[in-house]
């Protein structure tokens, strides 16, 4: 869906309209004004993409509304809202410290690890408020997996390292069900070709690069519904970064994908929308709050942002 | 410094300060006479232990340690087995408590604890490890026989190796915990949260991933455990139910003697070691045994270690 659309980028940018609602946002939504008079700017780089098209009617998956996080008394993230879309890739940026990856974990409910950090404001995972008391978070777990910025395969063969995830979730048992399993998963992560002849050696035995894209295929093994990835490619080199980005382009088909970059070109190369975080330094308390300053279609953000402050941002004049 | 770029080096300007220089060498002989001396002093006690064991060894009638009644040194009967067995026993029994009640207080306090509670637990642990023994040993025969031996089918009015060992257990639990627990504080954060990302509950990430990654650790706790509960002298002498001489047995509700107790029955009283010409150095003897008894163990442990080890 990512193909061949170049001359709609004018037409898309020049009507000051956004036809297929790309924001997902209702039409009361004040940021979506704010765009709309911003639309007719000069292209900024008409270049920097392919031309997408992204049809409203696909499925949202994430529903945030109003979302606050805070850790103890110091909030990270304030009032973001924004809606996240089936079978897209939407990816974070923003400046390290905005809160990417704080809002990041809140989709799979893995800040409730952290003994500080306290969620309000509504997030709904297809309409099923994920923060209500009834919410078990090691279920949501298992349909939202998460790929970390670090490579963190276990001590312990590749094998297990993929059946891990179904195993603990009672998908599969040792035998040929569970190797069906960790074939599938290795091959949709790009991996099987250069690890099938010594799946029950250590993976730390293996590169970087191949550890995240094990890690991938551990998260997909439990056939999640949506993968979260907090900037996979920060410890790689680039190969192993172009490999990573052209594995998410196949994922994209069966799922959808959040992921935290602080990379530019990474998220205009591989998403099809952008949200742009940034950080609003509170001059009494000398506190730094992540807030959402605009959230769109790559495309869009990337050519023609509506906000000053993307603007910037994206062509490198505030980093 | 220098101004001229192209000027040439002299040899003594990267020489360094001769009193520098000096001062670093004299504290590197310290230092290294320091650690010479612990492996003297080392070497002294090993010796001695060997000369007087030796002694023993060339002249005991050998089947005086095999065999026999028990352990009567005085009247010149060594029967070894008398005392492996109990500190097998002892040592069993103290582990029985030890393992579980220490590794699952490590599991706690390293997993589950939320810090108020962490804060709460640990200092208790420290409390409990600065317990002497001697205290222990007193706790053992005063309050464990009669409430705890007496309701698993032993006798509570004194003392037995049932009683010393729990009371050995109770003492080596936060050795267990504090080695057990820095051990698994040691498997990094981020395999955890692999693991809870995929779903897993906080039970199955201890058990498949932190425990599996501390298990070189873990085993260390025991290795240590298992030393000091076989080289513990106070708590087994006074709650062991055995003075001087134990008739050998079987049974852990029978009072017996271990090697270290047997030891310092040996060393203690107001005769000090006399009797049978050999006593004195069937001591050492029992020393000896200890000894390597302790030191395989910890060849073992090695091995095992670095075989079952998983890296990260
Ligand atoms: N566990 C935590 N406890 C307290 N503050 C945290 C914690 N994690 C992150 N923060 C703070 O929250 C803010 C946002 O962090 P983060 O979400 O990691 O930003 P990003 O991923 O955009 O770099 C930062 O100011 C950071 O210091
Ligand atoms: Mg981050």
């Amino acid at each position: 869906m990512t193909t061949g659309h170049d001359t709609r980028l004018d037409s898309f940018n020049d009507t000051g309209l956004d036809p297929f609602n790309t924001k997902g946002g209702r039409p009361e939504d004040p940021d979506m004004t704010a765009t709309d008079q911003r639309a007719d700017e000069p292209v900024l780089d008409p270049a920097a993409r392919e031309g997408a098209e992204l049809p409203t009617e696909r499925t949202v998956i994430f529903d945030v509304e109003e979302l606050n996080v805070y850790y103890g008394d110091f909030r990270a993230v304030r009032d973001a809202s924004l809606k996240v879309h089936k079978n897209e890739i939407t990816a974070f940026i923003g400046p390290s410290g905005c809160g990417k990856t704080t809002l990041l974990r809140c989709f799979n409910r893995m800040n409730d690890l952290i003994e500080t950090a306290r969620v309000t404001g509504s997030l709904r995972y297809h309409g099923v408020d994920l923060y209500h008391p009834k919410v078990d978070s090691v279920e949501v777990r298992r349909q939202i997996g998460m790929v970390f910025q670090k490579p963190n395969p276990f001590p312990k063969s590749i094998w297990a390292n993929v059946a891990y995830g179904p195993r603990v979730a009672g998908l599969a048992k040792k035998g040929p069900a569970m190797d069906d399993i960790v074939e599938n998963s290795l091959r949709k992560a790009a991996l099987w070709d250069e690890v099938k002849d010594r799946l029950d050696e250590n993976a730390l035995g293996l590169s970087g690069g191949q550890q995240q894209r094990l890690c991938i295929a551990r998260a997909i093994a439990t056939d999640p519904d949506v993968l979260l990835m907090d900037e996979p490619c920060s410890a790689l080199d680039p190969i192993a970064t172009t490999r990573i980005e052209e594995l998410m382009h196949g994922l994209k088909d069966d799922y959808s994908i959040v992921i935290v970059t602080h990379n530019m070109q990474q998220a205009a190369r591989v998403s099809d929308r952008t949200a742009f975080f940034s950080v609003e330094v509170n001059p009494e308390s000398d506190t730094r709050t992540g807030i959402l300053v605009e959230y769109d279609s790559t495309q869009k953000m990337f050519s023609n942002p509506a906000d000053e402050r993307t603007e910037n941002y994206v062509t490198g004049r505030f980093g | 410094m220098n101004e001229a770029g192209s000027a040439e080096l002299s040899i003594e300007a990267l020489s360094g300060s001769p009193r520098r220089v000096r001062r670093e060498r004299i504290i590197s002989r310290a230092m290294f006479c320091t650690a010479f001396v612990s492996v003297v002093v080392s070497a002294l006690i090993i010796y001695a232990l060997f000369a007087e064991a030796w002694i023993f060894m060339r002249d005991v009638d050998w089947s005086a340690t095999w065999g026999q009644i028990g352990w009567f040194p005085r009247r010149g009967i060594y029967d070894m087995p008398t005392l492996l067995v109990a500190s097998l026993w002892t040592t069993a029994i103290a582990m029985v408590v030890a393992a579980p009640l220490g590794m699952g207080a490590a599991i706690y306090l390293s997993e589950y604890a939320r810090p108020s509670h962490r804060a709460f637990f640990k200092p208790i642990l420290e409390i409990l490890a600065g317990i002497p023994s001697v205290v222990l040993g007193f706790f053992a025969l005063l309050w464990l026989a009669p409430n705890v031996v007496a309701h698993i089918g032993g006798e509570g009015g004194r003392g037995s190796m049932l009683a010393a060992g729990i009371g050995v257990g109770i003492l080596t639990i936060p050795l267990v915990a504090s080695i057990s627990e820095d051990a698994m504080a040691a498997v990094p954060k981020s395999l955890r949260e692999a693991s809870a990302g995929l779903g897993a509950r906080r039970a199955v990430t201890t058990l498949r991933v932190v425990l599996p990654a501390a298990v070189s650790g873990l085993v260390a706790s025991l290795i240590v455990a298992v030393s000091r509960a076989l080289g513990e002298t106070m708590v087994v002498f006074m709650a062991g139910g055995a003075a001087d001489a134990a008739i050998k047995t079987y049974s852990p509700y029978d009072g017996s003697l271990t090697m270290p107790a047997a030891m310092a029955s040996l060393a203690s009283g107001t005769d000090q070691v006399v009797g049978e010409g050999l006593t004195f150095q069937s001591l050492f003897f029992v020393g000896l045994v200890l000894f390597m008894l302790t030191l395989g163990l910890n060849l073992i442990g090695d091995r095992f270690v670095a075989r079952v080890r998983e890296q990260y």
